[in-house]
């Protein structure tokens, strides 16, 4: 609690948080927003933007309405980069407090591992991932997770490295604490904060990557997704740009929202710390 | 009756690939009810000795029996069991509590490993030692970050009292505080010690806070121990130049008045 207060007291803070918001609930009323499948033609091709009440933002080439793709695009780029992210933190997570505790061989070998996925540009682990298996949520979701883990995993293990070697790990083993209470109840809750912080950034790079992956046509066919739209919109753009620039535009303010997020996250942190 | 005998300890540590001697050939006794004061330069090897002591760091060679037993053979389950007879207090009065500790929940966790007391009784054996130390039991809900320096290294001392030791080290335990606060600290673990026969291992550069608390000072000097005497001894008549600079460190040894804090009770 103490912890959104500080967060929407910074203006990155509370103007991410706004955002995210507004977009969680432009996901989760979708159905209720705009009724019926968004992939339907819903009038005449290429309505432009601003003329029909009905179809505030046009239709495309093909009739379907463009806010209905928007609005439910909303639901697959949040959905996709938020299991993303949470698949890649989890999986950071695992591996780096394995590396971080175990140490020694343990360590190494795992750390080579992080190496050699840090080294691959995410994009092309994520493009090779979905070319092979096949183009639906779960395997971009899985995709785009294997390309993020890394971080999360090497942050996590340089946190449990130093919070081990503070006084208060110390403290716990001279009256006896098991090292599995120790591990669980004195190192994880402090590592994780900062793991949990960078995961906004870990969300809004898995938006586009997802985007991107649904623009080169390597997305889920049988979802609405932003990146699609503009792919779509891409053959007209001269003639239509605004079948572009709108999912353009929601791609931009769904990123930067939580990018402000996260460095309201970090700094309302950082200051729960320094106000010790 | 001796309660501790270190026997030449020795330990090296390995840094940058230069090796750094921080224990040589260190051997001392420590009988109960008795405080040692560990004296000597930043680096000399005062805090490796103590971590040594604690079992937090493994010693290169040497033996330490405390309390008639093989204190470095001990492992697993039998030393955490052991631990209990010999407690630490920490300089850093922010860093040696996790920073989401509530006050209770610092002198729980021993009370808990050890059984000290059974569970239903935990709430008033808390209050019992907060009160001990000279804090009000409206303490205990308190986020550790929220009390003062000097409260914080109170509620060290009771964690520390509250598995009942035999032996305290303190590393640095009052450098960090200010000099008003220092001198009721150094008065709280004397009175405990003369109430429960606890043995102190007190370690400090600082030859002033060790003359007031110490029966017996050693010097540690580049790892090892140099000279080791009765406070008065090692203070009035120091034999080693590591003494003889430590000294001259203090401005009112040089001036013979003594300030602040209580006289030193020689043995
Ligand atoms: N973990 C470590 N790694 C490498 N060198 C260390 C380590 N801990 C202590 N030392 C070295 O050992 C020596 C003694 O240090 P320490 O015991 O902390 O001294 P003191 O507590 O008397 O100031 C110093 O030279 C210090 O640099
Ligand atoms: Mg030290």
């Amino acid at each position: 609690m103490r912890l959104i207060r500080n967060l929407i007291r910074t203006p990155e803070g509370a103007i991410g948080l706004g955002i995210l918001a507004l977009l969680v609930l432009i996901a989760l009323l979708a159905p209720a927003l705009s009724p019926g499948d968004p992939l339907k033609i819903a009038a005449r091709p290429l309505l432009p933007p601003f003329t029909d009440v009905n179809f505030p933002l046009g239709t495309d080439r093909l009739g379907r309405d463009v806010l209905a793709g928007i609005i439910h695009g909303t639901r697959t780029s949040l959905a996709v980069g938020i299991a993303a992210a949470l698949a890649a933190i989890a999986i950071g997570l695992c591996v780096g407090l394995a590396a971080g505790f175990a140490g020694g061989l343990v360590d190494e070998a795992l750390m080579r591992v992080v190496d050699a996925f840090q080294i691959v540009p995410s994009f092309l682990l994520a493009l090779a991932f979905v070319s092979v298996i096949g183009a639906s949520v779960p395997v971009v979701v899985l995709a785009i997770a294997l390309g993020a883990w890394a971080d999360p995993a090497r942050l996590t293990r340089a946190q449990v490295l130093s919070i081990r070697e503070r006084d208060y790990i110390a403290s716990a083993r001279v009256i006896g604490m098991h090292p599995v209470e120790i591990a669980f109840k004195e190192i994880l809750p402090n590592a994780l904060p900062p793991v949990l912080a960078l995961s906004a950034i870990i969300v809004a790079a898995a938006i586009l990557t997802e985007a991107a992956l649904s623009f080169l046509g390597l997305g889920d066919p049988n979802v609405v997704t932003w990146g699609s739209m503009i792919a779509e919109g891409r053959n007209i753009l001269r003639s239509s740009p605004s079948l572009s620039i709108f999912p353009g535009i929601a791609l931009v303010v769904t990123v930067v929202g939580v990018y402000l997020f996260s460095e309201g996250l970090t700094n309302a942190l950082a200051g729960r710390r320094s106000e010790a | 009756m001796t309660l501790l005998s270190v026997e030449n300890l020795s330990k090296r540590f390995s840094s940058g690939g230069r090796q750094v001697a921080a224990l040589h050939d260190v051997s001392f006794m420590l009988a109960a009810g008795e405080t040692l004061g560990l004296v000597g330069a930043s680096g000399s090897g005062k805090s490796t000795l103590a971590r040594i002591l604690m079992r937090l760091i493994p010693a290169d060679a040497g033996r330490i029996r405390f309390d008639g037993e093989d204190w470095l053979a001990l492992t697993g389950p039998e030393l955490r069991r052991r631990r209990a007879k010999m407690q630490m207090v920490f300089q850093d009065v922010l860093g040696a509590f996790n920073p989401r500790a509530t006050v209770a929940s610092v002198l729980d966790d021993p009370l808990r490993i050890h059984g000290i007391v059974p569970k239903n009784e935990r709430p008033k054996e808390i209050a019992t030692l907060l009160d001990r130390v000279g804090l009000s039991a409206s303490y205990a809900e308190r986020s550790i970050r929220e009390v003062s320096g000097g409260q914080r290294q109170r509620i060290a001392i009771a964690r520390a009292i509250a598995t009942r030791p035999l032996l305290i080290v303190l590393d640095e335990a009052v450098s960090a505080l200010d000099v008003s606060i220092r001198g009721k600290i150094l008065e709280l673990l004397v009175e405990l010690q003369e109430e429960r026969g606890i043995a102190y291992l007190f370690v400090s550069h600082d030859l002033a806070v060790l003359r007031a608390v110490s029966h017996r000072i050693a010097v540690m000097d580049a790892g090892r121990l140099v000279e080791t005497g009765t406070a008065r001894q090692v203070i009035d008549n120091p034999q080693s130049s590591a003494a003889r600079a430590l000294i001259a460190a203090v401005p009112r040894f040089a001036t013979g008045t003594s300030a602040g804090i209580s006289e030193g009770h020689d043995s």
